[in-house]
């Protein structure tokens, strides 16, 4: 039996239009800011090696400008995210004019 | 003065709006209208449900104790929450496309529905949601006790024993539970009227928390600098941050926020869109900033201006009450009242529908042997068993209050209770994104985590001494040091808490992965695996039913008895005439038998939905030689289609091969056609003079003796020529066929060319021949005759065609490796470019012939001797004149 490619998935074309491209820099985007935030709240452990104690007060600031910085920036993913561009198969269905 | 008998009266009149809310948005959903009960606002609201009573009375208490770190409960969720591309959007999509009903029922689904799973997860669930139901009940208690204390006439009820309070508690909760929950049975058939109520008591519990926030920020303390002074100097001003805890209980949150049943009942058995999860991605992480953000004050408020022995779990209530805000103590009231309220009353339904489905359904199925889901009464049954199970939870709950003495911080119980629903978290994961994930493998990972978490944090809860005695806390059991529920493998020392989930979670990962790794999952598994890895690439997952001989009217009649008589009706013709057939029976196919299974386990989950199906349709869905044998006619189809490409492309080359092969054999008959009329015009031309001359030495019989003499050496000269022309057609025609003999010797190429000067040139010294000195020296094996004959022609060309005014020869020489190569370059203007192509072919010529006195075979039969010698000839453009490049190997082995 010969080897037979799989079928090609449309996940792994190697080119994709501008928008569609745009899409999934979104997604990974997305995925990368729960990361970010991780880090960022794992940030204040350094403060632990200052020689001073830190205060409260300046970690509330630091947590809830942290917060308010990721709830801005998934507000501002999530629409385009949801924002599909449509599919190629889909355009089958109409006439496609071939220049 | 806010008297308790008030207080009694608006909570009841609270939770009869939310009834009548509730009852509105059913009745509402039932005849299709309201689309905004489906909002995206509303869905996020829903999932407010995180922020119990132990976020409203215990976040607070938890702040005055530890300063900023209870804001790691909320950090969990809020990074789970902007994650959601990665995580929740797939656990959704599942949800949806498998009609999942609770995370039992996840589980026990992808892991080939295996009630075994099911089971073992609902047990988790139960336990680990005991505890925070007690916490629940324990606030609101608590809450009570705050008003009784305030109000001395107490109703004829004594609020100050707790026990009794919260035994009413627990009875209203259930009863409301009741009332809310069971109406509808189909799980996945969502409660309009749950949700909005749940999104309503959102809003009281945000408003409540936000009215004595801004009361204690700019009431008390006069504006947010002062109040960051207040925090700067109040205990808890210096950060005492636990880097254990700190990202420990970060993590414990995040991984309760997805596992506990409640929060999995209303992100995705709820979700009615997938596109409400984008707008909850941001708005539920700022609810619960907006929640978290008056809780250190709040708490700050309470350390700076109240008795020392206040609890601080109650400041939401005491700091207005002290400060004499009846109306926002009430308020107050009212959000911990709620927070506590919708808790308990999803966390009820959906520990319900688990035990139900699965506990109860399947014992229920294999006592009544084989003809249950014809016979039986499975509505009533799920019924009765969900209405149980709510009374049986609640009362768990109740013992736990009662058996945990009441006095431990909120917080802490809450912990307790995250822990033990968190270790469904590795074979939850492992289940969306590892194929190789295995049934036995998650069962023995859940049973690993779950004992430890219940040795290590649960047992030790119920208090020193209670149910684990004292000694085996300090000395371990029997003694066995290493195994101390506090200190497990003899390292002391960590928090209570992060050592539970450190040695739980990675030892259940552990043997997850592990086990996986040694079992093989079962035919269903695999399926299921597949489906919910690949769920954003397959639309249709592959069929879990083999066609059998199942009958249809036994289906209907356990569909009726499910999903209830109506809808599995249209559900039945739907499908008959799906299949272009009419009534309400369709053939039993396979995938009709997917599509009722799917719509049966939305009601009973999949595994009992798979069972019941199973009874009917004859046992095994599934076996491995038929799902090879599905996999195999895919495989011989793709074959066969690759094996058409392969035999299409061999034509195409072949026709190819064809087409050129017919080019070849047309170009050689015209070269075949050419070369005759070539020759008959070659030999024609002498023969005509000959027959000329001839005739007119056979007609006149008076010729002059010289004239005869002429005319008879024309007539000899033609001969010869024509005598030339044979010879050489002859000599070219035993090259080309490899006929020839060579003579090989060792000889100085001097002397070759020497011979061949003498022969062209004949004594004639118009062309002056110059050669290099070093040809002089150059010894080679070849044939010399040949070689001579090559030189002449070419010699002789450049003597013929040369066209310089002082005609020169130059013979240049250069040795390679094994041979050497002779340019032979005239002063003349040279070939013309287009020309150069063809100089080497039969009878080409490129002045008028006459002049040249050859037949233009010289330069063909030039390359066919190169090439017998194992040399070539080319022309060597861009010297100035003609130029031939002959190149000669110096030792010529015999070349057949």
């Amino acid at each position: 039996m010969t080897d037979t490619p799989p079928p090609p998935d449309p996940q792994d074309a190697p080119f994709l239009a501008r928008q569609s491209y745009v899409q999934r820099r979104l997604g990974d985007a997305a995925r990368l800011l729960p990361l970010v935030g991780v880090l960022l709240f794992l940030l204040p452990l350094l403060w632990l090696m200052n020689a001073e104690a830190p205060r409260t007060a300046r970690g509330l600031i630091y947590v809830f400008a942290i917060w308010t910085g990721l709830i801005v920036v998934a507000a501002w993913l999530a629409p385009r995210l949801m924002h599909r561009p449509p599919k190629a198969i889909d355009t089958s269905d109409s006439p496609t004019h071939e220049p | 003065m806010l008297t308790f008998n008030l207080l009694l009266l608006v909570c009841l009149a609270y939770v009869a709006f939310l009834f009548a809310v509730a009852f509105l948005a059913e009745k509402r959903a039932e005849r299709g209208q309201g689309s905004w009960l489906r909002s995206p606002m509303v869905y996020t609201l829903s999932l407010s449900i995180y922020c119990t009573a132990w976020t409203f009375y215990g976040a607070v208490g938890n702040a005055a104790r530890n300063g900023l770190e209870f804001v790691t409960i909320y950090l969990g969720p809020t990074l789970v929450m902007i994650g959601w591309w990665a995580l929740l959007r797939k656990l959704v999509r599942i949800g949806r496309a498998q009609r999942i009903t609770s995370i039992a029922d996840l589980i026990s689904s992808r892991y080939g529905k295996s009630t075994a799973l099911g089971v073992i997860v609902t047990v988790m669930a139960v336990v680990g949601t005991t505890p925070y139901i007690a916490l629940q009940l324990q606030s609101v208690t608590l809450s009570f006790a705050v008003f009784a204390g305030n109000d001395a006439t107490g109703g004829g009820w004594d609020p100050s024993d707790l026990n009794f309070s919260a035994l009413w508690v627990a009875a209203g909760l259930a009863v409301f539970t009741l009332l809310f929950g069971t109406r509808s049975i189909d799980a996945n058939e969502r409660h309009h009227g749950v949700v909005m109520a749940i999104a309503l008591e959102a809003i009281v519990k945000l408003v409540a928390l936000l009215a004595v926030g801004i009361f204690v920020v700019w009431g008390v303390a006069g504006g947010p600098g002062a109040m960051l002074d207040l925090i700067d100097t109040a205990p808890v001003g210096a950060w005492e941050l636990r880097p254990g805890r700190w990202v420990g209980l970060m993590f414990l949150s995040a991984a309760a926020f997805l596992t506990l049943p409640r929060m999995f009942q209303v992100m995705v058995v709820e979700n009615s869109d997938e596109r409400h999860l984008a707008t909850a991605s941001w708005a539920f992480p700022l609810y619960l900033m907006l929640i978290s953000l008056f809780v250190l004050p709040i708490a700050v408020t309470g350390l700076a201006h109240l008795p020392g022995d206040a609890n601080p779990d109650l400041f939401v209530l005491t700091v207005p009450l002290a400060f004499d805000q009846d109306i926002l103590a009430m308020l107050s009231f009212l959000g911990g009242f709620s927070s506590a309220t919708s808790m308990v009353i999803v966390a009820a339904i959906a520990l319900s529908t688990m035990v139900s489905n699965h506990i109860v359904l399947p014992v229920w199925l294999n006592s009544q042997q084989g003809g249950a889901a014809l016979s039986g009464d499975v509505r009533g049954v799920l019924l009765l068993s969900r209405r149980v199970s709510i009374c049986v939870i609640l009362a768990l709950g109740y013992i736990y209050f009662r058996l945990s003495g009441a006095g431990a911080a909120l917080a802490a119980i809450g912990l307790v209770s995250f822990t033990g629903v968190a270790q469904v978290l590795p074979a939850m994961l492992g289940g969306l994104f590892w194929r190789g994930a295995t049934r036995v493998g998650a069962i023995a990972g859940l049973v690993v985590g779950f004992s430890i978490w219940g040795w290590t944090l649960f047992l030790p809860s119920f208090g020193e001494g209670s149910v684990i005695p004292a000694t085996v806390l300090a000395e371990g059991p029997f003694g066995v040091g290493w195994l101390r529920p506090h200190a497990l493998f003899g390292i002391d020392g960590i928090d209570r808490v992060v050592h539970a989930v450190l040695w739980s979670m990675v030892l259940n990962t552990g043997v997850f992965v592990f086990t996986s790794f040694l079992t093989f999952p079962q035919p269903l598994e695999r399926l299921q695996g597949a489906a919910f890895v690949q769920v954003f690439r397959r639309s249709a997952g592959p069929r879990g039913w083999a066609d059998n001989r199942a009958e249809t009217e036994d289906l209907l009649v356990m569909a009726q008895r499910i999903i209830g008589a109506a809808e599995a009706q249209a559900l039945f013709s739907r499908a008959a005439e799906a299949q272009g057939k009419g009534g309400y029976l369709p053939d039993a196919t396979p995938a009709f038998l997917e599509t009722l299974e799917r719509q049966l386990a939305g009601s009973v989950g999949a595994a009992t939905a798979h069972a019941m199906l199973g009874q009917i349709t004859g046992g095994s869905s599934l076996s491995v030689e038929e799902l090879m044998r599905v996999a195999d006619e895919t495989a011989q189809i793709m074959e066969y289609s690759s094996r058409l490409e392969a035999q299409s492309a061999e034509l195409g080359r072949t026709a190819g091969q064809l087409r050129e092969a017919n080019e070849k054999l047309t170009a050689l008959s015209i070269q075949k056609d050419a070369f005759l009329s070539q020759i008959s015009h070659e030999l024609r031309t002498p023969m005509t003079s000959i027959r000329a001359f001839s005739e007119i030495l056979r007609d006149s019989g008076a010729l002059e003796e010289g004239e005869r003499t002429k005319y008879s050496s024309i007539i000899h000269g033609e001969a010869q020529r024509l005598t030339r022309l044979l010879d050489d057609l002859l000599d070219l025609s035993v090259l080309e066929n490899g006929q020839v003999t060579l003579n090989l010797a060792e000889v100085r190429l001097a002397d070759i060319l020497d011979r061949a000067e003498a022969a062209a040139l004949s004594g004639d010294a118009s062309l002056v021949v110059r050669r290099d000195a070093a040809i002089a020296d150059a010894v080679l094996t070849t044939d010399p005759d040949r070689l001579a004959q090559v030189f002449i022609n070419l010699i002789s060309n450049a003597q013929k065609y040369c066209d310089g005014s002082a005609p020169e020869l130059t013979i240049a020489i250069r040795f390679a490796d094994a041979s050497m190569t002779l340019d032979f370059i005239d002063n003349g203007t040279g070939i013309p470019r287009e020309s150069q192509a063809m100089i080497f072919e039969k009878f080409s010529r490129l002045s008028d012939h006459r002049a040249a006195g050859g037949a233009g075979l010289g330069l063909a039969i030039c390359r066919e001797v190169m090439a017998r010698l194992g040399g070539r000839i080319a022309y060597l453009p861009g010297q100035g004149g003609a130029a031939f490049r002959v190149t000669i190997p110096l030792g010529l082995a015999q070349v057949a």
